[in-house]
């Protein structure tokens, strides 16, 4: 027997809301199953469990905010004896938290309430309203609150990352206009309103408040960095030209699904040049450097309305490129618009960061702790070059590499951005 | 297609990829990238809706030419023809 917690989402996370059970209890799941989903300042991300177990208790209900390692859920390993009694059962509610206000407080015992032990898994979302149009972006939980209140999620403005509609928008709602959710009652768990939105209080999650708390997330990241890391910073400006003719090649004459954006062969030359340099791939933490041998690949995605994510591709190493150019689309949308996992926001070894076209020429990172390095890549920009001792004019860009000196020095990180230069130049070979 | 629902095709399909935009402040003359502020995966998403829903591939060496709405239009009547 053991107990499932809610999951520290990187060191600026101090809480996360519950929004929905994908497991209900006796369910056996497998290690990298997605089990719940939890609202963060980075949107909803799918939690997984990263250990085979059977759920026996659901402790925490739909809706709750719980500050991070409070309990989620009683589960034991299969074929283990689930030896969660009845009289055990029901002591656990006692191990339920209040949902912190603002701020985690010492946990007090919460009133007793039923755990959602029933709660069938959530059905497929079906439209609510009988129309073409794509629904608009919104969380999980803000869809099924939504549909079961009978609202029209067009209706709602979203306040998450690119108007996405929050579970917070829907309670907003709700409590602007209660009578749209007369039947809400008749069916059960579903997130209370009241939770977060009793008269006179101020309201947790007001439109516009996300991106604030996004930007302290950032703000708490890049001040530990700054504070903690010793950066030293490198770049190169490299001729561009045979990767651009490579790939407009390669484009011409490609349905735009099948094309590739420039963004996917810096991150597959950077995926491939960071396994030739270890020092600048892993975790440092608690005085120890960890060097990881996968490249889990962070994308730093910009939000719409400002802000940004770098979720992680996973074991960029071995993407080839359209793989990549797959990976890369599935990652921005759902950075944007959707889900990403835990495992996508916590276990990135490196960060990439690309201004794109009409961007600066030259971007100096902030490292993401715990990894040690960041790679910038500048707008491609036409300059007069100098090839084969002949002036002409050439597509080139600048390429920053900033690294931990407690790790690496400025030798090995030279070895990166040649690496990478090497790889732009041949890039067929990518 | 008229030129009016060529425009409420791009607009809606802008709008689905950069839903923070509203498609009554969305002016003709304005600039995707510098304006509206889509970056490379935006612009190839839009391309890529547009291929879908009237058939037309742009090619990337006329991406200059939907540049805006209004451009847009233009580009996307003439191939519709």
């Amino acid at each position: 027997m053991s107990t499932f917690k809610m999951p520290s989402l990187g060191a600026d996370m101090e809480e996360g809301k519950l929004v929905e059970w994908l497991v209900k209890p006796g369910d056996t799941v497998a290690h990298g199953d997605v089990v719940a989903v939890v609202e963060t300042h980075k949107g909803a991300i799918e939690i997984e469990i990263f250990e085979a177990a059977v759920f026996d208790t659901l402790l925490a209900k739909e809706g709750q905010t719980l500050p991070v390692g409070a309990p989620l859920a009683r589960v034991h390993a299969p074929g283990a004896a689930p030896d969660a009694a009845p009289d055990d059962r029901a002591s656990t509610e006692e191990q339920v938290p209040p949902a912190p206000a603002r701020r985690p407080e010492p946990l007090k015992p919460a009133a007793a309430r039923p755990a959602i032990a029933e709660t069938p898994r959530t059905p497929p979302i079906t439209p609510s309203r009988p129309s073409a149009e794509a629904p608009p972006p919104a969380s999980p939980a803000a869809r099924v609150l939504a549909r079961k209140a009978g609202l029209d999620l067009g209706a709602i403005a979203g306040s998450g990352p690119g108007g996405a509609v929050l579970l917070a928008d829907v309670e907003a709602r709700l409590e602007a206009a209660p009578e749209a959710a007369q039947d809400i009652g008749a069916e059960e768990q579903v997130p209370e309103p009241k939770e977060v939105a009793k008269p006179g209080e101020p309201h947790p999650a007001k439109p516009g408040l996300d991106m604030a708390a996004m930007r302290q997330a950032i703000a708490a990241a890049m001040s530990r960095s700054k504070r903690e890391i010793p950066h030293y910073y490198l770049e190169r400006t490299i001729d561009l030209q045979p990767a651009t003719d490579w790939l407009a090649a390669r484009n011409e004459g490609r349905d735009p699904d099948a094309r590739v954006l420039m963004g996917a062969l810096f991150l597959r030359a950077t995926a491939l040049a960071a396994t030739k340099v270890p020092e600048l791939n892993g975790h440092y933490e608690d005085g120890t450097f960890r060097p990881s041998k996968a490249v889990h690949a962070g994308l730093a995605v910009a939000m719409r309305g400002g802000g940004l994510i770098a979720p992680a591709i996973r074991d960029a190493q071995s993407l080839e490129l359209d793989a990549m150019m797959a990976a890369i689309r599935d990652m921005v949308a759902r950075a944007r618009n959707g889900r990403l996992r835990n495992s996508e926001v916590t276990q990135g070894t490196i960060t990439i960061s690309s201004m794109g076209e009409g961007g600066a020429d030259a971007l100096y990172a902030v490292i993401y702790p715990p990894q040690v390095a960041i790679v910038g890549f500048g707008a491609p920009v036409r300059r007069a070059w100098v090839v084969d001792d002949a002036v002409k004019p050439r597509t080139t860009l600048t390429v920053t590499l900033s690294a931990d000196h407690r790790v690496s020095d400025g030798r090995r990180g030279t070895r990166l951005l040649s690496e990478i230069e090497r790889l732009l130049k041949e890039p067929e070979t990518l | 297609m008229t030129d009016a629902e060529i425009r409420r095709a791009f607009l809606k399909e802008l709008t689905s990829v950069a839903p923070d935009l509203d498609p009554a402040t969305v002016g003709d003359d304005d600039h995707l990238q510098d304006d509206l502020e889509l970056d490379s995966m935006d612009f190839l998403n839009l391309v890529t809706a547009l291929h879908k829903r009237l058939g037309v591939s742009v090619p990337e060496a006329d991406y200059s030419q939907i540049a805006t709405p209004r451009s847009a239009v233009r580009y996307l009547a003439d191939r519709l023809v």
